[in-house]
């Protein structure tokens, strides 16, 4: 596994850059793994992720983006515009997780 | 350790512009899904995605019976416990009264038990993902159906061919 520098911290990545160790994410990673995809974080991102980390913590694997609209309550066209085109891949990059594996 | 991090190619140019059409041609509740599950799976990787329903997937989309698929077994020559692969069950018991009562309840029971939503929540997801959908003429003239008695997800009753021109350089499933 490759090793990266982002914001200072050292993170081990996969070939495609997502972290591989999601004890390795901290808070002030997620604006710098964000801008590396052009975007920028607000408050409304910001529980996206809250929500996607601690479901991941609470379930082991990280939820698609259906589970995500379903439990934070947020409409999926919601998402799809704060995280534009793929936003379960999105999501799961910023918050320093696996891409989601269910189908739905 | 690398000089710059290595990120996602989120936005390859590759992929910029690929649209998938499916066209829906049956109403069985385990024909329903794979058109579904490919279209989310299509939108959530910002892909251009048409349904199109004709024929029995009409049921899909009409409001009287897209909460009301069924699954029977009858014709199914694959048909076994599930989880037993081994254990065929033959196909023409399904066509015992009850038979598909029965395997529509235990079918829809597990795909909840996965989380995956019934067809109209199904839809609402697609619907909110952005997808198009588009149903069939010559099916709602069949039919007698109009705008009023289809999903409010559906943007137009519309032509074999206008499909074909709305969907110009898609890939296309036939399911």
């Amino acid at each position: 596994m490759p090793t990266t520098t982002i914001a200072g911290h050292e993170v081990e990545v996969n070939d495609e850059g997502f972290l591989t160790k999601p004890e390795q994410w901290t808070e002030d990673l997620a604006p710098e793994l964000a801008k590396l995809i052009g975007l920028e974080l607000t408050e409304d991102h910001w529980s996206l992720i809250r929500f996607l980390r601690s479901d991941f913590a609470a379930q082991g694997e990280t939820a698609t983006l259906r589970r995500v609209s379903a439990q934070s309550g947020t409409p999926v066209k919601q998402i799809f515009a704060l995280f534009p085109a793929k936003p379960a891949k999105k999501l799961a990059y910023v918050s320093g997780l696996p891409k989601p594996k269910g189908c739905v | 350790m690398s000089e710059s991090p290595i990120v996602p190619s989120f936005d390859s140019p590759g992929s910029e512009g690929r649209k998938l059409a499916i066209i829906c041609s049956k109403g069985n509740l385990d024909m329903a899904y794979p058109g579904l599950i490919l279209a989310n799976a299509a939108l959530g990787e910002g892909v251009e995605t048409h349904l199109f329903f004709t024929f029995w997937g009409f049921d899909i989309i009409n409001k009287a019976t897209m909460a009301d698929l069924k699954f029977s077994f009858v014709g199914n020559t694959a048909m076994h416990l599930p989880g037993h692969s081994g254990l065929g069950i033959h196909h023409m018991l399904g066509a015992l009264p009850g038979a598909t009562a029965g395997a529509t309840a235990f079918m829809k029971k597990q795909i909840a038990d996965l989380d995956v939503p019934e067809v109209p929540e199904f839809l609402d997801l697609l619907s909110g993902s952005g997808c198009h959908m588009w149903a069939c003429k010559m099916s709602a003239d069949m039919n007698h159906l109009t705008m009023d008695d289809l999903y409010e997800g559906v943007e137009a009753i519309i032509s074999a061919s206008d499909f074909i021109e709305k969907t110009e350089g898609a890939q296309l499933l036939f399911i």
